[in-house]
């Protein structure tokens, strides 16, 4: 009896120790997980999902919940693929105080907002890098305006809205000193600022424009979300280094128990700003729009920014302390809570606005940061969510009571309840999360259903390929009171913050081509018949059309080493899907891709004498093989005249 | 009063000759319908291939072609057929002016008020019928075999003529062409004439 009992004891404690091995995913992929992402052949997604491209520059749009990839929209990198950034026409969009700068570091994306919700008509970006905030058209997914951000680094907390789209905001990371002032760098303290931009948006034709910057002390804004309903006058903003470190942040910015979120009160500001409290400080930063009628960017550089100093503006800031670096700072779709997700802490702080707003009331301050009141953290805070966790950095809403927690550190999901904090699931996620996504998570009113987890470490996720591997993100439904995992799927880029709308608020009002009697860009060639090829000093200007499936003109001689050759393309076609390329042999520009009814041109430096195909490089129809033509470039000074034409056959071919 | 009779034996002579209530009625549905001509399309071919998901429709109009026309001559250039222009059809001004010639005609048997009149009128309905799809025909051969001998796609054998009603399979296409609303307006005019031409000699039989 006793054998079999130790015997029964020994089954037991292997059986334990099989099930405390870790979580792998076929642990957590439940089986109709198949079906729920299945989008059969000629179905549509629920959602389209725009995600920001990290170190690409760009912004990838996935279908959900499929995962599959829909298109990459050129934002603030140069994209070879259609001549963004290498177009004469586009250029200009990715020009800067230093030059056209051709890549940047993309990492947040807002849906432009009506009442707390989306509205669907624009998509604004944060370059990073060198800060700049973009804006995209959402019936042709075109990049359409920069704005350049002066008095900044590291353009992180952007570009996150307000709920009727009336600011956007861009805040700084790396304080750096206002203007170009040239300072040591150990007077930190002293000479460096961080500015928190207001970028107002027009109702009706979106144009940005800074309305004003409020200038805070030498620190790292790190993200930011608008406040919604009886918050709506506020944003808040996480931010790190109050240490003030300018050197080994990752132990010297990491010493106080506590930093902040800043809340602003950009009603007040707006106010302050109109009433004249702020100074207008001469500076220089970029301004590009895209003209859709004229197809082509202007750059415009402008010469000043109003700035706001809490000292001169009372009531306008405030410190909430929160624990340890806060990342994310998100507001529930009440606008009543506001969590704060202190990336190094053991637990998250929500904060209650009615609170704040009494704390402030009541004057129940514990000090002040550089004469900005902070507000004692027990007078602000609804509570703390316990062991929620390690490393706690974004938060999202379902709309239905309930937090989304992204953990870094221990990789996984946490979902708990607003009320009373407690945590109600946990799912892991492959491997360590930075921001996850809900559709409409940070809008009045959540679609909820599906949740994103983009994931900063991928490993053994897809098959391998070599040392870099693709980034992951990872795909739940959330409609159950418990999570479930559905799918994994590959992304471009680094994903920092994505935004999800649903299909039916987009798809219907797509552009499916341009109207070539509203082309008015200054090179148009409106049919065959006007097609040329003008010549002013070295510069050849060709009028090209392009249809299925030639190009007129087709041969081209009369140029001459040295000759600056622009090529305008005109795409003449006026139906849905019928692009076409454009190529030059051995040219130091690249390809253009010329939609139905545009007009695109590339400059063609001819160095060497030669004969240069050109050709078509979408593929457009049964005859796009034939799509080609040829250039001749002669010796400087020769004796060759200007002559052009397609279907022009010399006398002497076509004797024979 | 007197005269009642008389006259009642009068009525009843002439009404021989003369339309019925449903005859005077006919008349007027059949101008209404013929002029949902100037309304609405009378007849369509539509287009379908893998490339074309939506597919593509041409739309002939009584004095006019609409539709995706343009997309049409662009895909026709491949096999040489030739582009479609209004400019290129007669029937576009004679068409119109014979239906209203028609239509006018129609108030001159309601005036005339005799069976005799409505025959013909019918006759004439059938003659405008019968040419207007000949000549249709006739244009469909036309386009579909009169290629452009440089034409980059030949098919030995092949000629690219549309139904004049129905399916038929093109290349990659597939052809349907049947009449529109006011193609449907026009065949229930030409029905209408015939069942009443019908009716009002059996009346005049009945007699």
């Amino acid at each position: 009896m006793n054998k079999f009992l130790l015997t029964l004891g020994s089954v037991a404690l292997i059986a334990s120790i099989q099930s405390c091995k870790m979580k792998t995913t076929d642990a957590v992929v439940a089986g109709d997980a198949a079906q729920k992402v299945y989008v059969a052949p000629g179905k549509y997604d629920e959602f389209y999902n725009f995600v920001s491209g990290g170190f690409s520059g760009q912004v990838s749009v996935y279908g959900l919940p499929s995962g599959r990839l829909l298109k990459v929209i050129p934002v603030f990198s140069v994209f070879p693929e259609n001549g963004y950034g290498y177009s004469e026409e586009t250029k200009a969009m990715l020009n800067t105080t230093n030059g056209l700068v051709p890549w940047d570091d993309q990492h947040h994306l807002e849906l432009s907002q009506t009442n707390g919700n989306y509205d669907g008509r624009w998509l604004f970006a944060n370059a990073n890098n060198t800060p700049r905030v973009a804006r995209i058209d959402l019936t042709t997914f075109k990049t359409v305006e920069i704005l350049q951000i002066p008095n900044s680094a590291g353009n992180h907390s952007s570009p996150f809205i307000t709920e009727n789209s009336e600011y956007l905001v861009a805040g700084t990371r790396f304080s750096v000193p206002l203007g170009d002032a040239d300072v040591p760098i150990s007077s930190f303290k002293k000479n460096f600022k961080s500015t928190a931009s207001f970028v107002s948006i027009d109702k009706n034709s979106g144009h940005m424009k800074i309305a004003f910057q409020i200038v805070l002390p030498g620190m790292n804004l790190d993200l930011s979300h608008a406040g919604k309903g009886p918050s709506h006058d506020w944003f808040f903003f996480s931010c790190y280094n109050t240490e003030q470190a300018y050197t080994l942040l990752e132990v010297n910015a990491s010493q106080k128990d506590k930093d902040f979120i800043v809340a602003v009160n950009w009603e007040k500001a707006e106010e302050y700003a109109k009433a004249g409290k702020g100074h207008k400080v001469a500076t220089a930063y970029a301004h590009n729009t895209y003209d859709e009628s004229t197809q082509t960017a202007t750059s415009t550089i402008e010469k000043e920014v109003l700035e706001l100093d809490p000292k001169d503006c009372p009531d306008m800031v405030y410190m909430i302390p929160c624990p340890k670096s806060p990342h994310g700072t998100d507001v529930d779709p009440t606008g009543e809570y506001i969590v704060g997700s202190g990336k190094l802490a053991a637990l998250i702080p929500v904060f209650s606005f009615s609170k704040i707003i009494k704390a402030i009331q009541d004057k129940q301050f514990e000090g002040a940061f550089y004469g900005i009141p902070v507000i004692k953290y027990e007078a602000a805070l609804h509570g703390e969510v316990k062991k929620p966790g390690l490393g706690p950095l974004h938060t999202e809403f379902d709309g239905k009571g309930n937090a989304y927690t992204s953990m870094f550190l221990s990789s996984e999901i946490v979902k708990w309840r607003l009320s009373d904090l407690q945590v109600l699931d946990r799912k892991p996620t492959f491997y360590s999360t930075g921001h996850l996504m809900v559709p409409g998570g940070d809008t009045r009113n959540p679609y909820g259903k599906y949740l994103v987890a983009y994931n900063k470490i991928t490993k053994d996720r897809y098959l391998p390929t070599g040392p870099e591997l693709c980034q992951s993100a990872q795909l739940f439904d959330i409609s159950g009171d418990k999570m479930q995992m559905l799918l994994d799927f590959p992304t471009i880029g680094e994903p920092h913050y994505g935004q999800a709308i649903p299909a039916s608020m987009l798809k219907d009002k797509q552009v499916k081509f341009y109207d070539i009697n509203k082309n008015h860009n200054e090179y148009v060639t409106m049919g065959e018949k006007k097609a040329n090829v003008i010549r002013k000093g070295n510069r050849v200007d060709v009028y090209m059309t392009a249809i299925r499936s030639h190009l007129v003109p087709d041969n081209i001689e009369g140029v001459f080493v040295g000759d600056q050759v622009y090529f305008h393309v005109t795409n003449l076609e006026q139906d849905w899907d019928v692009p076409h390329g454009f190529a030059v042999k051995n040219s130091t520009s690249v390809d253009l891709l010329i939609m139905p009814g545009e007009t695109l041109t590339m400059k063609f430096d001819a160095n060497k004498q030669g004969i240069y195909p050109f050709y078509c490089t979408d593929f457009c129809s049964a005859l796009h093989q034939e799509m080609s033509g040829y250039l001749r470039v002669s010796a400087k000074g020769s004796n060759v005249p200007l002559k052009f034409g397609t279907g022009v056959v010399a006398p002497e071919t076509a004797s024979k | 009063m007197v005269m009642l009779p008389v006259q009642h034996y009068h009525f009843y002579s002439t009404n021989m000759k003369k339309l019925t209530i449903p005859g005077k009625v006919s008349i007027i549905l059949v101008i209404l319908f013929l002029t949902t001509l100037w309304v609405f399309p009378m007849w369509r071919i539509d287009l379908r291939a893998p490339q074309y998901p939506g597919g593509l429709s041409m739309k002939i109009w009584i004095s006019d072609v609409k539709g995706d026309v343009d997309i049409i001559n662009g895909l026709n250039h491949y096999i040489g057929m030739k582009t479609i222009h209004k400019k290129d059809f007669p029937e576009f001004i004679f068409l119109p002016a014979a239906i209203m010639i028609f239509m006018g005609l129609g108030i001159v048997v309601l005036i005339l008020n005799r069976k005799v009149s409505y025959y013909i009128w019918t006759f004439v309905f059938a003659i405008l019928g019968i040419f207007s799809f000949y000549d249709f025909y006739k244009w469909e051969y036309n386009y579909g075999h009169n290629l452009d001998p440089t034409a980059p796609i030949k098919v030995p054998g092949m000629s690219y003529q549309p139904p004049l009603l129905g399916y038929k399979k093109l290349l990659n296409f597939e052809v349907l062409s049947q009449p529109d609303i006011a193609g449907w307006f026009y065949i229930g005019a030409g029905v209408l004439l015939v069942a009443i031409t019908i009716y009002e000699w059996k009346k005049s039989l009945a007699k």
